[in-house]
């Protein structure tokens, strides 16, 4: 029997679990259609996890694209479909994307599996990235770079950790749900890799502690900055991606197996740490910085 | 002096068309053919890094790069040349300074008009002694200026820790600067 997931209509990083809660029920090999017809709003993350989600599927997934024109237009504009149509049986007819030069998808849904990768997404975002961290973030010119090192980072955790590919998405949109309509820069970079938990064993990294799960494995990683390797200069890249995110009053969540940790900044009311959450292989980064408030008012 | 191009040193030791210091594997490509030059100096050469050439970088390859030849020269069986790093900019400093910090390293920048700089974890002292040295040339503990320093600061023992780090070299008996004296 084929079981129907329903893609809530705004998917973002926490409307997510709901797609995977129901997922939870069906293993890998059951066919399952992913029902994505009433989505109006979806966020980089979104789209990037619906991805890696169909990598976690044995048997090939069916997935009904939204009905809405505007939504499916941008779910093509983003390159969603690009590779949805690989991973999944995707129903109906898709709009072909368009170029766009005033789109504020900074950078496309991207894959990245090797280092090169990394290269060319970096090269890439720069230029764009500068206008909108300057013009409509009202950023410091400085905030341009570290953007780009930041970027540089969580994609190179793919590369370095997750041992299968995975995707990155950037993009600029007016963050209504929170902060009053400002702006926001999104980066979402996600794998259906071996996670955080599996790379710190494969290490022999585990810290000395009875408790070990995935949230424990998280804050070794992405607050205590411990590696697989056992290199003493390696940890440093998600530190510096955390110290990016503190400094421009940004939010980072890191979510892998079933936890899901977050830098939390004033305008957010998530929580720091979620826990028991429904199994999803490899890690799921999420990074929102902010348009300056004082530019705002 | 020697100069090592760091923008062309990317191009073909990497093969990366690209002008940005991103990810390990490039990092550890650029430092391996570094040091390859870097070998080939005359003991107490200095080579001068030039960062002109490169874009951006990001933390992972300022580890490589600039943590770990500073590491390597640092290292007690270190061949016993010097580097002092040239067109680094705002840009290469949030990664560097991160690098540098996290595992206790500094470095010499020196600008196209001779002026240079102290970058990295040093303290006041370290940082006075240094400066002292770079604006009145060759010097030794007795002629070194107390001037600034804590009350427990040992010029003799800075001096040596300098030299030990690379942050200055010998010259006689005297501690000198990488560069000209500004």
């Amino acid at each position: 029997m084929t079981a129907v997931i329903t893609v809530p209509p705004s998917l973002d990083d926490l409307t997510f679990e709901s797609v995977l809660d129901q997922l939870s029920h069906h293993p890998a090999d059951a066919k399952v259609i992913i029902d994505a017809r009433h989505s109006t709003f979806a966020t980089p993350y979104g789209l990037t996890a619906m991805l890696t989600l169909a990598q976690t599927r044995a048997e090939k997934a069916e997935f009904l694209p939204p009905e809405n024109p505007d939504t499916v237009s941008y779910w093509a504009r983003s390159g969603f479909f690009r590779y949805a149509q690989e991973l999944f049986d995707v129903r109906g007819n898709v709009p072909r994307p368009r170029s766009s030069g005033e789109s504020d998808v900074l950078l496309e849904m991207t894959p990245v599996t090797k280092s090169d990768d990394v290269h060319g997404v970096v090269e890439r975002i720069q230029e764009r990235a500068a206008s909108i961290l300057l013009n409509k973030l009202h950023l410091e010119s400085r905030a341009t770079m570290g953007f780009a090192m930041t970027l540089s980072e969580a994609c190179q955790n793919i590369v370095e950790h997750a041992g299968r590919g995975g995707w990155v998405m950037v993009q600029a949109y007016n963050y209504r749900k929170r902060l009053g309509g400002r702006f926001v820069v999104v980066i979402a970079v996600c794998d259906a890799g071996v996670g955080f938990r599996s790379s710190l064993e494969s290490g022999q990294r585990r810290p000395l502690s009875d408790r070990w799960d995935d949230a424990v494995a998280l804050e070794a990683a992405v607050v205590n900055g411990v590696s697989r390797y056992g290199d003493p200069g390696r940890g440093q890249g998600l530190k510096g991606i955390r110290g990016y995110v503190h400094r421009w009053e940004g939010k980072f969540s890191v979510r892998s197996g079933t936890a899901r940790i977050a830098l939390i900044p004033n305008w957010e009311d998530d929580v720091p740490r979620r826990e028991g959450l429904a199994y999803f292989p490899g890690a799921q980064l999420q990074i929102i910085i902010p348009e300056k408030v004082s530019a705002a008012a | 002096m020697t100069r090592i191009d760091v923008g062309s040193v990317l191009r073909h030791s990497a093969n990366v068309p690209f002008s940005d210091l991103v990810t390990r594997p490039t990092g550890a490509a650029v430092r391996k053919c570094i040091q390859t030059e870097l070998a080939a100096l005359s003991e107490g050469d200095v080579a001068l890094l030039d960062f002109s050439q490169i874009g951006m970088m990001d933390y992972s390859c300022a580890d490589e790069v600039v943590a770990k030849l500073l590491l390597a020269l640092s290292a007690q069986d270190a061949h016993a040349g010097y580097i002092v790093f040239h067109g680094i900019t705002d840009a290469h400093l949030e990664a560097i300074e991160v690098v540098l910090d996290h595992h206790g390293l500094a470095l010499v920048v020196q600008f196209a008009d001779g002026g240079a700089r102290l970058v990295g974890a040093v303290t006041d002292d370290e940082r006075a002694i240094w400066e002292s040295v770079y604006t009145r040339g060759a010097s030794t503990p007795s002629s070194t200026p107390a001037v600034g320093l804590s009350d427990s600061a040992d010029p003799a023992r800075i001096l040596e820790s300098l030299l030990q780090r690379r942050l200055l070299r010998h010259d006689g008996v005297a501690y000198a600067p990488l560069g000209p004296v500004q």
